[in-house]
C-alpha cells in the first residue's frame, strides 16, 4: 500500500539554523503517529510544514499522492489542533466550529446539520452558544477538536493536543481522541514531548532529536527496544551500564561492565566486534530485588538501598552498588501490607532475567 | 507599602480623588460656567453678558435664565447648516484617517520588534513640533508659489500653478495630516496584541488571507477602530484653525461661527450655547456607544 503521507528529504532552515535535517518517513491512512521530542527538537517545525505554514528548504511532501509544494494551507486537505486551540474569541462554538465549512461554501443547513452532529461527538451540544472564554480548557480543547473534524480532513494535525489540561482530564480525553479517530478513520499526526501522552495515543512513534528522525516504531518497539542511548534515556526511565564486549556470539552476548561486579548475560546476538564498547540498558521494572543473593553467575550486583520513593501502584527505589554506581529500580506494590519490607540502608541484591537488558552500540 | 495602601479604602480613595479633582477644577467647573453664560443675554459691560442671579426686592434672588440664544440657534438655519457641515468633514475625515491609518497600524503591528518601535516613534516625532507651525507649513506647502507648485512647474508637468491653498482639499489634507497620529496608535495598540494564530487557524480552515483578514482580524480590531475615529471626529468636528488656515473662506465650520460669535461679534452667551449644543450632541453619542459596549461585555 502506498504511504498516505510520504516526507522524502525534508530540511527546513531557519538562517543558518537547521530545524529539520533530511527527515525521510512514510505515514500509512489512519494511523494515529506520534511525533516525539524535546524542546527544539524540530517536531513542531515539521508539523506545520504539513500544515503548510513552513515550506521546506529542501526535499518533498507528499499527502495522498499530491506533492504539496507552494500549496498554501488553506488548499490542503489538513487540518491542524493548536496547542493554544487559536479559538476565534469573537465567535459562539458553533461559529468557530462552523467556520471552516463557510469556507467551503456549503448550504446553510448543511452546516447547521454537520456542526450539531461534530458537537455532538465532542459532547458540546450543550455549549453551542457559549463564546471561548466562558468554556473550561478541557471543553476548549473538544471545540479545537471539533473545528478541525468537522472539515472532514484527510490528516488531522495536533500540536501538543493535552498539553493545557490537568493530568485526570488528559487521561480522560487521550481515549476520547483515540475513540474519535476510530469513528471518523482520520490519519492523525501528533506533535508531543510527553512520552506517556505518545505512549497511549499512538500507532507508531517517531523520536526526533536535533531535527533528526532517530527512530521510529510502536510504542512497546520504542519502549523495549530502543535503538540508541538517546532513545532509552528519552522514553521512560534506563539504567545504561558503559561496557566491553567480551563475547558476541549468534545466541548470546556478554558484557564486562566496570560498575558491575558480574557480567551482563544478554539473550540475543548483536554482530559486533568483541572488544567493543557498548552499552545495557535495563529498565528499572525489569530489575529485581532481593536480600539473598540471586542463583547463576551473571546479571547481579549488591548494594545498598539509598532511597525509596512510594508512588502508590509502585515504589522506586534507588540502590547503590558497591562500585559507587546508583542504580533505579521499581517494583510494584502487590501488597497492601507487606511484613519484610525493604527499608532504607538495608544491604540488597538486584538481578534480571538475560532477555531484559538491550545492548546499544550508540 | 502598597498593600496597606490597597487595602485602606482611605488610601485608594486619596488616588481616585486626584483625577477627579482634575476633572472636576479643570473640566465640569468651567463646563458649568460656559453653561451659565449660554443662559444670559449679552450686555455692554465688563463681563459681557448679564448675571444669571438678580437681587431686585426682597431676600432670595431671582433667576433669570434666557433660553433666547438657544432659541436662536434653532432660528437661524446659518447655525444648523455650520453644524451639519462641520460633521460632514469630521466624517470625510475620520474615514480618510481610518482608510490611511489602518494599513499602516497593521502593517506596524506586523513589523520585527525593532522596526515597530521605530516606526512608532515616526508617528509621534510630529508632536514635537507645535501643531500650529506645522500648519503653517503646510502654507508654504501648498500656496501658488510654494514648494510643489515650483516643484511641478519645474518638471514641466503643469503651466499655471495649481490652487491648493484655501480649498477644501487643503482643508482636508490638513485635518487628515494632522489627526492620523490619533488614529494610528489606538489602531496600533490593538492590533499588536492581536494573536497570529489566528489567522493561521484561518488559513488552515480553508480561508484565503483577504476573508481572514475580514472575518477574523477586523472584528477584533473594532475597539480600536471606534477610539480611533473617536479620537479623530471630536476634535475635528470642532476644529477651527486648519479651515481657517488652509480652508477656503466659504468654508462654514462651527468652530469657526462659535469663533466668530466670541470675538467678533461679542456675543458670549450665543457662543456658549452654541458650545453647549456642541457638546452635547458629541457626547451624547459617546455615552450610548459606551453604555453598549459594556452591555455586550456583560454578556459575552
Amino acid at each position: 500500500m502506498a504511504p498516505y503521507i510520504r516526507i522524502a528529504g525534508v530540511t527546513k532552515k531557519f538562517g543558518d539554523f537547521v530545524a529539520v535535517n533530511d527527515v525521510t518517513l512514510d505515514i500509512q491512512r489512519g494511523e494515529i503517529f506520534c511525533l516525539l521530542g524535546g524542546s527544539g527538537c524540530g517536531k513542531t517545525t515539521l508539523l506545520r510544514m504539513l500544515a503548510g505554514f513552513e515550506m521546506p528548504t529542501a526535499g518533498r511532501i507528499e499527502i495522498d499522492g499530491a506533492d504539496m509544494a507552494g500549496v498554501p494551507p488553506y488548499e490542503r486537505p489538513v487540518n491542524m489542533m493548536f496547542q493554544s486551540y487559536a479559538l476565534f474569541p469573537h465567535m459562539t462554538v458553533e461559529q468557530n466550529v462552523a467556520f471552516g465549512l463557510r469556507q467551503e461554501g456549503l448550504a446553510r443547513p448543511e452546516i447547521a446539520q454537520r456542526v450539531k452532529a461534530m458537537l455532538d461527538i465532542v459532547k458540546l451540544g450543550d455549549y453551542a452558544r457559549r463564546k471561548p472564554h466562558q468554556l473550561s480548557g478541557g471543553q476548549r480543547q473538544r471545540v479545537a477538536l471539533a473545528r478541525a473534524l468537522v472539515k472532514k480532513p484527510k490528516l488531522l494535525l495536533l500540536d501538543e493536543p493535552l498539553g493545557a489540561l490537568d493530568k485526570k482530564l488528559r487521561e480522560q480525553t487521550q481515549f476520547e481522541l483515540v475513540n474519535i479517530q476510530e469513528q471518523l478513520g482520520v490519519t492523525f499526526v501528533i506533535v508531543t514531548h510527553d512520552q506517556e501522552e505518545a505512549m497511549t495515543l499512538a500507532t507508531r512513534i517517531g523520536v526526533m532529536n536535533q531535527g533528526r528522525i532517530v527512530q521510529v516504531g510502536t510504542p512497546r518497539e520504542i519502549y523495549e527496544y530502543p535503538g540508541t542511548r538517546f532513545v532509552a534515556d528519552f522514553i521512560g526511565n534506563v539504567n545504561l551500564f558503559e561496557g566491553r564486549l567480551l563475547q558476541d556470539e549468534p545466541g548470546h552476548v556478554l558484557i564486562e561492565a566496570p560498575e558491575l561486579e558480574a557480567p551482563i548475560f544478554v539473550g540475543h546476538g548483536i554482530s559486533s566486534a568483541p572488544g567493543a564498547t557498548v552499552w545495557a540498558a535495563i529498565r528499572p521494572e525489569k530489575i529485581h530485588l532481593t536480600r539473598e543473593p540471586p542463583p547463576g553467575a551473571n546479571n547481579r550486583a549488591s548494594g545498598v538501598i539509598k532511597d525509596i520513593a512510594y508512588m502508590g501502584e509502585v515504589s522506586i527505589y534507588l540502590v547503590r552498588l558497591d562500585s559507587g554506581r546508583i542504580v533505579r529500580v521499581s517494583q510494584p506494590n502487590s501488597f497492601r501490607h507487606a511484613d519484610d519490607q525493604l527499608v532504607w540502608d538495608q544491604r540488597v541484591w538486584i538481578s534480571w532475567h538475560e532477555s531484559s537488558a538491550v545492548v546499544l552500540t550508540s | 507599602m502598597r498593600r496597606l495602601f490597597s487595602r485602606l479604602p482611605l488610601g485608594r480613595n486619596l488616588v481616585l480623588a486626584v483625577p477627579w479633582l482634575w476633572l472636576m477644577l479643570f473640566f465640569l467647573v468651567p463646563f458649568l460656567i460656559v453653561l451659565k453664560i449660554s443662559f444670559a443675554t449679552t450686555q455692554l459691560a465688563q463681563p459681557p453678558y448679564t448675571p444669571l442671579l438678580e437681587w431686585t426686592e426682597g431676600v432670595f434672588p431671582r433667576l433669570v435664565l434666557h433660553t433666547a440664544n438657544y432659541l436662536g440657534l434653532l432660528a437661524d438655519s446659518l447655525y444648523a447648516a455650520a453644524l451639519f457641515s462641520s460633521l460632514k468633514v469630521a466624517a470625510v475625515s475620520t474615514l480618510l484617517c481610518l482608510l490611511l491609518g489602518y494599513p499602516m497600524a497593521y502593517g506596524m503591528a506586523r513589523m520585527d520588534r525593532a522596526w515597530r518601535n521605530a516606526l512608532l516613534l515616526l508617528v509621534v516625532l510630529p508632536f514635537w513640533t507645535s501643531f500650529l507651525l506645522r500648519v503653517y507649513a503646510w502654507m508654504g506647502l501648498l500656496r501658488n508659489n510654494g514648494l510643489i507648485n515650483n516643484l511641478l512647474q519645474w518638471l514641466h508637468l503643469i503651466d499655471e500653478p495649481l490652487v491648493m491653498l484655501q480649498t477644501n482639499f487643503a482643508m482636508y489634507l490638513g485635518i487628515v495630516y494632522s489627526y492620523l497620529p490619533f488614529m494610528i496608535l489606538p489602531l496600533y495598540a490593538n492590533l499588536e496584541k492581536h494573536d497570529a494564530t489566528l489567522l493561521e487557524a484561518a488559513a488552515d480552515l480553508g480561508c484565503r488571507p483577504f476573508r481572514a483578514f475580514l472575518s477574523i482580524t477586523l472584528p477584533l480590531s473594532m475597539r480600536g477602530i471606534v477610539a480611533g475615529c473617536m479620537l479623530v471626529f471630536i476634535p475635528a468636528v470642532g476644529e477651527f484653525v486648519i479651515p481657517r488656515l488652509l480652508g477656503g473662506t466659504d468654508s462654514l465650520m462651527i468652530g469657526r461661527v462659535l469663533w466668530d460669535e466670541f470675538f467678533s461679534n461679542r456675543n458670549w452667551p450665543l457662543a456658549s450655547a452654541v458650545a453647549v449644543c456642541l457638546l452635547l450632541i458629541l457626547v451624547l453619542p459617546i455615552l450610548l456607544f459606551q453604555r453598549l459596549q459594556d452591555d455586550t461585555e456583560k454578556h459575552s
